[in-house]
């Protein structure tokens, strides 16, 4: 028996949206996990690129379209001006509960010591450079690195 | 449940936060940091002389908030008390463990 006894040590998160929803979701938890002591790194691919993105990682909107929990019908939700509506509400209640925007809560991570890594696939797709992304951003990597960086005892992947 | 530390007998629940503050002595903070295998020092007892009075206002704590606190930034934080810093200063400042996600 090895003396690992089932504690989590580090959390690898995969972020591959960037619907607000969803990035919340990534950074509150990376974020829970250093509170924890546990390590955290996050990835992010595909449309997860535009969270760690200068520019876009402002104007990122809640999807009401195909997001059954909005309670909206489909067709309400496709309407012009409601993903901005729906994404200002929700946003006033974050702020509510303390929560920090998204370039606000980048700067709470790395400050945090979590790691931030671009998938260098998603960002050849994309054609964005380095200097595009947000300062911090650790560096830009493949898969087979970030598997690299969640090995030893106690890693969990978690695909969001 | 109790527990004696310090020399002194202190209420603490089952994951050794108090439950009475005003049992509370900078003696028992420094012993309980010791066991969290920190060493108290002036820049440590600032953070949890903040963390102290931010909990007699009853301003829930959170990571943003002390990084917002003027006092410390989150860097520092991390840095001062290495693992689960929040709860840790809490646990040494001798407050309720804090409840927030953020």
């Amino acid at each position: 028996m090895s003396d690992q006894n089932g504690d989590i040590k580090k959390m690898m998160i995969i972020l591959s949206k960037a619907t607000l929803e969803n990035v919340y979701a990534a950074f509150v938890l990376a974020n829970g996990a250093r509170m924890e002591g546990i390590e955290a790194e996050m990835f992010f691919t595909f449309f997860g690129l535009e969270a760690i993105h200068k520019e876009k990682l402002e104007h990122l909107h809640i999807a009401t379209v195909g997001n059954p929990a909005m309670h909206m019908p489909t067709l309400l939700g496709g309407l012009p001006g409601m993903e901005a509506l729906a994404t200002h509400m929700m946003k006033k209640e974050m702020e509510r509960i303390d929560m920090p925007d998204v370039h606000e809560f980048l700067d709470i991570l790395t400050a945090s010591g979590v790691k931030l890594w671009a998938c260098k696939l998603a960002m050849d797709m994309f054609h964005y450079k380095k200097e595009d992304l947000y300062d911090d951003v650790d560096g830009v990597i493949t898969v087979g690195d970030f598997y690299k960086q969640g090995s030893g005892v106690g890693t969990h992947m978690l695909f969001i | 449940m109790e527990r004696t530390i310090a020399g002194v007998t202190i209420q603490v629940n089952e994951e050794g936060y108090l439950t009475d503050f005003s049992q509370w002595s900078k003696q028992v903070g420094n012993d309980l940091a010791l066991e969290a295998n920190i060493t108290m020092s002036p820049r440590h007892w600032e953070v949890i002389d903040y963390i102290q009075t931010e909990f007699k206002n009853e301003v829930p704590l959170s990571i943003r908030k002390i990084g917002k606190s003027g006092v410390v930034d989150i860097k520092e934080f991390y840095q001062l008390f290495p693992m689960a810093p929040l709860k840790t200063a809490s646990k040494i400042a001798g407050i309720p463990k804090p409840a927030s996600c953020i």
